[in-house]
């Protein structure tokens, strides 16, 4: 196309509206939070310029590490039960058996209804006294009495993983499907013909051909588990003593809870730093990932 | 059988046409061999994938079992998962224990609705400028949006609900719309460019020859070709708006007749002794569009999360 000048002016003014937007409702308020980080802005309108104090108080008073150190667990149980539950739906759903298509969309709810109202269901489940879960242990004779999911730390620890992995497994596993879907069939063919059984295909062509689709989603899957905040606060608020508080829903308590706006914001800005990191992973990986393809 | 398997292998592979057909075709005797299965290998596959649905659909078909169950029968042990004498008297009481249940259902579509017209609007331009145009910083750019995915609204809460207040949107629907838009653009704009990209350069090239402006272009050219994907892009705009309603509703808003569905029934479980049956109702009722919807939109789904997991 002609007059360079007048193109990229005319793309400008197309991506005008779309930059504003993230400008002023993102990364305004990312650079707010690092500004307020600063300060000690409570819910009085004014508030002082404080330095490092924040931070020192957050890593020093408190359980802050700890805090920190629970997010990494629970976010790698979380994403590798992602993966692990994924990969098994994909290549169950990818067999031609009679039921396929109606398989595939029974594997869609947890993804499409309101995450919230997913998790309320999720919240009686795990209702000691009368809901299902204790319920049909006991019926079967596992467990000697009701089990109180939400009630100790480490059932809850544990209960709100599922959750999570319940709301994440549907994306995994119709990613996965259709990263399957895309190998081309000669490879399996041409490996029958030789004798090759299906674990073997499977082992030897579908999971190396897999690598990228498996790295780019388990990175997708940290970044948001890392960032999960509606299923712990609906279920358990971080409870039972603070067992299932990550560093999200730290943040949440300090800021919107206590009001301590600056310390909140502080403690917000480390999850930025490690949110950040795995960004610029992500991308590395994708960059790689891509100019593999290339060649 | 599997000794007849092998021996026939060659001839499938070989006459590619029957075996590239075979797919299509109905009839059990003309799959191609390599995808029939063993009888146990047929049984542990359902098995596996009643593991797997029963996993995934289980808060659902217990969650529609308690809908059922007369309050004085949910308190009680032992515990008993088939409804006696169940009744569907929850579908209609939730109406005067939640007073504002359409209201919330009403709010919920409408956020979503307005969240997708607006992704829709500012992703358009943006997705064709990044499909056609090179320009210096470009990548740059794209990258930032992708960055943008990586935040979650939760930890830039404290400074949206001072932007929200400073903008005099707190308690409108506006708090909910706004933030929530912006986090949907990003993902949106990258899906659409990677189904723009794929429109034959020549059209437009050919529109600019017979003397049409640049804008008469994106409206008469790409926009009609581009239209299936813009239609992915609103379904999962409207999917991830309506999915996602929680935290900006949560903290940006506490009048009850601006709550969307699931605030609206969470601000209900604090109230008194949770009515879980009539909780469960009201879920289901707010949920069954939403439902009935993916069953005729799979496709579209599957096309834009396969699209949208970025790959460059």
């Amino acid at each position: 196309m002609t007059s360079n000048r007048s193109a990229v002016l005319f793309a400008l003014a197309l991506l005008a509206p779309a930059l504003v937007y993230i400008l002023v409702i993102v990364a305004y308020p990312l650079f707010d939070t690092i500004v307020l980080s600063f300060t000690n802005a409570a819910l009085k309108p004014t508030y002082d310029w404080v330095g490092w104090a924040n931070y020192q108080r957050i890593f020093t008073a408190g359980n802050f590490t700890e805090v920190i150190l629970r997010t990494f667990v629970w976010t790698f149980f979380s994403v590798s039960f992602k993966m692990v539950i994924g990969m098994a739906g994909a290549v169950m759903l990818n067999a031609a058996i009679p039921g396929q298509t109606v398989f595939r969309i029974l594997t869609m709810p947890p993804w499409i209804v309101p995450m919230a109202i997913g998790i309320f269901m999720w919240g009686w489940m795990y209702n000691g006294q009368f809901g299902m879960i204790s319920g049909l242990l006991q019926n079967f004779g596992i467990t000697n009495g009701p089990v109180a999911w939400l009630a100790y730390g480490d059932t809850a620890f544990w209960a709100t993983i599922i959750t999570d992995v319940w709301i994440g497994v549907p994306m995994v596993t119709i990613y996965f499907l259709a990263a399957m879907q895309s190998i081309p069939k000669d490879l399996y063919e041409a490996a029958w013909t030789d004798g090759a059984g299906r674990f073997y295909r499977w082992r030897r062509i579908t999971l190396p051909m897999m690598v990228p689709a498996i790295i780019t989603m388990s990175l997708l899957s940290l970044i948001a588990t890392f960032n999960s905040f509606d299923i712990i606060w609906i279920l358990t608020q971080g409870g039972p003593s603070g067992s299932t508080t990550t560093m999200i829903i730290d943040t949440f308590k300090t800021a919107i809870g206590s009001r301590k706006y600056g310390e909140g914001a502080a403690r917000a800005v480390v999850i930025c730093i490690f949110v950040s990191i795995f960004c610029i992973v992500y991308f590395r990986a994708v960059r790689k990932l891509s100019q593999g393809e290339a060649k | 059988m599997s000794q007849l398997a092998r021996t026939a292998a060659p001839v499938a592979v070989e006459t590619g046409a029957i075996s590239k057909a075979a797919p299509k075709a109905k009839s059990r005797s003309s799959k191609p061999m390599i995808d029939r299965y063993k009888w146990y290998e047929v049984a542990s596959l359902y098995a596996g994938i009643a593991v797997f649905l029963f996993f995934v659909l289980a808060p659902f078909i217990e969650g529609f079992l308690v809908s059922l169950k007369p309050l004085a029968q949910l308190f009680s042990t032992p515990y008993s998962f088939i409804p006696k004498n169940g009744s569907f008297d929850a579908y209609i009481n939730m109406w005067t224990s939640v007073p504002m249940l359409g209201m919330h259902i009403f709010n919920s579509f409408f956020i979503s609705t307005v969240v997708t017209a607006i992704v829709v609007v500012i992703v358009v331009p943006a997705a064709y400028a990044f499909a056609r145009f090179s320009f210096s910083g470009a990548n740059v750019m794209l990258g930032g949006f992708l960055a943008v995915n990586m935040f979650s609204g939760a930890v830039l809460l404290i400074p949206l609900f001072r932007l929200m207040r400073s903008m005099g949107l707190l308690n409108t629907y506006w708090a909910m719309i706004v933030p929530g838009a912006a986090f949907l653009i990003p993902s949106s704009i990258w899906l659409l460019r990677t189904y723009m990209l794929r429109i034959p350069r020549e059209l437009d090239e050919a529109a600019w020859v017979d003397g049409a402006s640049r804008l008469y272009t994106l409206r008469r050219v790409i926009l009609p070709l581009a239209m299936p994907g813009i239609v992915v892009v609103a379904i999962m705009t409207f999917i991830g708006a309506y999915a996602q309603q929680f935290i900006f509703a949560l903290t940006f808003n506490s009048k009850t007749e601006f709550m969307p569905l699931p605030i609206g029934l969470f601000a209900f479980f604090g109230k008194q002794e949770v009515i879980w049956n009539e909780l469960m109702a009201a879920s289901f009722v707010g949920i069954l569009p939403v439902m009935i919807v993916i069953v005729f939109l799979q496709r579209y789904l599957v096309a834009g999360l396969t699209a949208g997991a970025i790959k460059q």
